[in-house]
């Protein structure tokens, strides 16, 4: 990697988007590239995906206006989402007590407990009175990973479904980092629904990541200062 | 060749011993404690004034590297960076390129060793061929060949089956055999102690029952085998309650400790720092804390530097795409000294966890200053502040967390039977 970050570094790049499947790349990158390159992180392994965080964060507030006093519910294989571990940051960040983790124990490890987040094994108790239900992509492998025994009995447990997201309020919104898997974590009706705002948080990120790159990138025009790096913290 | 090492604070915890006194030596061994022996008149004189004189470490793990990978380091490196940290003796494991499953490997070694003239070194053998855990090694020739004891390192056995074979084997011939407690179907993949600190930075985790259903599968083969047997690297709370639980029941088994799973707990993770990745890894704090009481309480009988030199490019990666381990054999004292401050324990314990302790485990000759050993020993200014720098290692590795920190206490010489190997300079 570290040639890789050599020869990028010799083309005179200002700026470097990382996505790796390592967690801690972007950490890495940083901390061994010259100074005056920006590294903006764009998701590395399982650790963190900030401007998602930041771009679903800005749905929320436009939908609902604030984050004191929001219940909120993310679905899925959290284990393995560095999309749920940026969310939870922003969200207890933001001022969010009441985050649920929903999901079979092979994919909510009790340790986020310790996070801020409470642990919900059973969707209904999950979604019970939330304002957004965050919906996550559940990869094929899980199933070769003796995680889960198969797609149908994940969806019939922890899909999102009419019926499901009635338990939630009724001005619910609903989320989804992308791409959907139709039938898998969510339904048709429910991802092409009144209460999807899945399209908005797509066109949300491009504000976002305009922000995110206007700013890493006046930082590195205005002064000689360290560089300017988006990470976890 | 007559010496006196004169006027110095001998502690020797296998003697019972803590004076200031003089040391003679004769013919390569300790002949003499206090009152010179006769014909020490001309004797050549070391003044050790201000200065301790304590046996000779004995470390059980060391990695020389040597042969297959001197990139990361070589039997004259390693040994020089041994001999420096006061290391007189060392066990070194049997994963080297070629893997110490003949006696031709194990010979090269201990000839190379011979050679370099540094510390004293004792391969372990692999105990099954390629340490591939299906077919069981020569044993008997691997031992007769030099080899201390035994070991699958932290390779995986094909099944329990081949295990159970392989400890009936070696009990048959009484053979020491080394266990390094891993199921490894559930540490695969794993980086970092699967815990708070590895969720929330979302690094794969070992669970610390890779540990504990390997020792007690092990513990259960060795009662039923009878073999001699010996747990190496433990980290987890539990590995030192279920030793204890053995012991009390009469099983005669020993174990020991990397001295960095005394001093570091998972907390490090935070910088993503590829230095702290090392197997078994860093548990939590209560781990940490146990396995100083484990020590306190004799469960623990060795601390070891776990020393594992590796090249540069071997940590320059992002956290899990590093290889593990650190290369701390050469400030191993100054380390474990740091548990008196922050474990509570004695100099006599920590010393003797690094002498006589593991000696004991492996029957080795060492680690005692006792009249008729061999004069391994150092001496020691436990005064003198120092930093361990990265310009000035010994050894060939690039890997330690410890570059640039200031140390109590320095190992100015080294001496194996009676010659100096070693001098700060």
């Amino acid at each position: 990697m570290l040639d890789t970050l050599k020869n990028l570094e010799a083309m005179q790049s200002d700026m470097f988007i990382v996505r790796h499947s390592d967690s801690g790349a972007a950490h890495f990158i940083a901390e061994h590239c010259t100074p005056n390159v920006a590294i903006i992180n764009a998701g590395d392994g399982r650790h963190a995906h900030p401007t998602q965080a930041m771009l679903d964060m800005l749905t929320i507030r436009r939908h609902k206006g604030r984050f004191d006093g929001l219940k909120i519910a993310i679905v899925g294989d959290i284990l393995h989402s560095r999309v749920a571990r940026s969310q939870l940051q922003a969200l207890t960040t933001l001022g969010v007590s009441d985050v649920r983790l929903v999901g079979p124990k092979t994919l909510v490890p009790s340790f986020f407990a310790e996070m801020g987040a409470t642990i919900c094994h059973d969707l209904e108790a999950g979604l019970k009175d939330v304002d957004v239900v965050v919906m996550l992509r559940l990869q094929k492998e899980r199933m070769k990973g003796a995680l889960l025994p198969s797609e149908s009995e994940f969806y019939r447990l922890y899909g999102l479904t009419e019926e499901s997201l009635s338990w939630a309020k009724p001005d619910a919104i609903v989320m989804h980092p992308g791409p959907i898997n139709r039938g898998v974590e969510i339904s048709s009706d429910v991802a092409d629904g009144k209460h999807s705002v899945i399209l908005d948080q797509v066109t949300n990120g491009i504000a976002v990541r305009m922000a995110v790159l206007s700013m890493a990138m006046s930082g590195q025009l205005q002064s000689d200062e360290s560089p300017a790096t988006k990470d976890e913290e | 060749m007559k010496l006196r090492i004169q006027n110095g604070r001998l502690i020797d915890p296998s003697q019972d011993i803590d004076a200031i006194t003089d040391l003679f030596i004769d013919n390569q061994k300790v002949v003499a404690i206090g009152e010179a022996p006769e014909g020490f008149e001309n004797a050549d004189v070391v003044d050790a004034t201000g200065q301790w004189i304590l046996p000779g470490l004995v470390d059980l793990a060391v990695a020389l590297r040597e042969p297959g990978q001197t990139q990361k380091g070589s039997i004259a490196t390693e040994g020089r960076a041994a001999v420096s940290g006061g290391v007189t003796t060392l066990v070194c494991p049997p994963d080297t390129r070629p893997i110490v499953d003949t006696p031709a490997v194990a010979a090269l070694i201990q000839d190379k060793a011979d050679d370099a003239g540094m510390a004293n070194v004792f391969p372990l053998g692999a105990l099954t061929q390629g340490l591939e855990g299906a077919q069981l090694s020569n044993m008997v020739a691997l031992t007769e060949a030099g080899c201390i004891a035994l070991s699958n390192h932290r390779h995986p056995m094909a099944s329990t089956k081949v295990l159970s074979r392989a400890l009936e084997y070696a009990a048959t011939h009484d053979l020491l055999v080394v266990f390094h407690p891993d199921e490894s179907s559930l540490s695969e993949g794993g980086c970092a102690h699967e815990g708070l600190m590895s969720t929330m930075h979302g690094l794969a985790g070992i669970p610390e029952e890779a540990e504990t259903i390997a020792l007690m599968r092990d513990l259960l083969l060795v009662e039923k085998t009878g073999v001699r047997a010996h747990f190496a690297r433990l980290s987890c709370a539990k590995s030192v309650e279920m030793i204890a639980d053995a012991k009390a029941s009469g099983l005669d088994v020993t174990a020991d400790v990397a001295v960095h799973n005394l001093l570091l707990n998972d907390q490090v993770l935070s910088g993503f720092d590829g230095h702290y990745h090392v197997l078994p890894p860093l548990r939590s704090d209560e781990d940490r804390l146990t396995l100083i009481e484990g020590i306190k309480a004799g469960v623990i009988s060795a601390i070891c530097s776990d020393h594992q030199p590796h090249e540069k490019m071997a940590k320059t990666a992002p956290f899990a795409a590093t290889e593990p381990g650190m290369a701390n054999v050469e400030i191993l004292l100054p380390l474990a000294m740091q548990l008196m401050d922050e474990g509570d324990l004695d100099f006599s314990t920590v010393l003797t966890c690094l002498t006589s302790g593991p000696a004991a485990c492996f029957g080795l000759e060492a680690g005692s200053l006792s009249v008729g050993s061999f004069a391994d020993f150092m001496l020691f200014d436990s005064t003198v502040r120092w930093t361990w720098s990265y310009e000035g290692r010994r050894t060939k590795g690039h890997n330690s967390p410890y570059f640039g920190e200031e140390f109590v206490g320095r190992v100015m010489s080294t001496y194996i039977s009676g010659q100096r190997v070693y001098q700060v300079a």
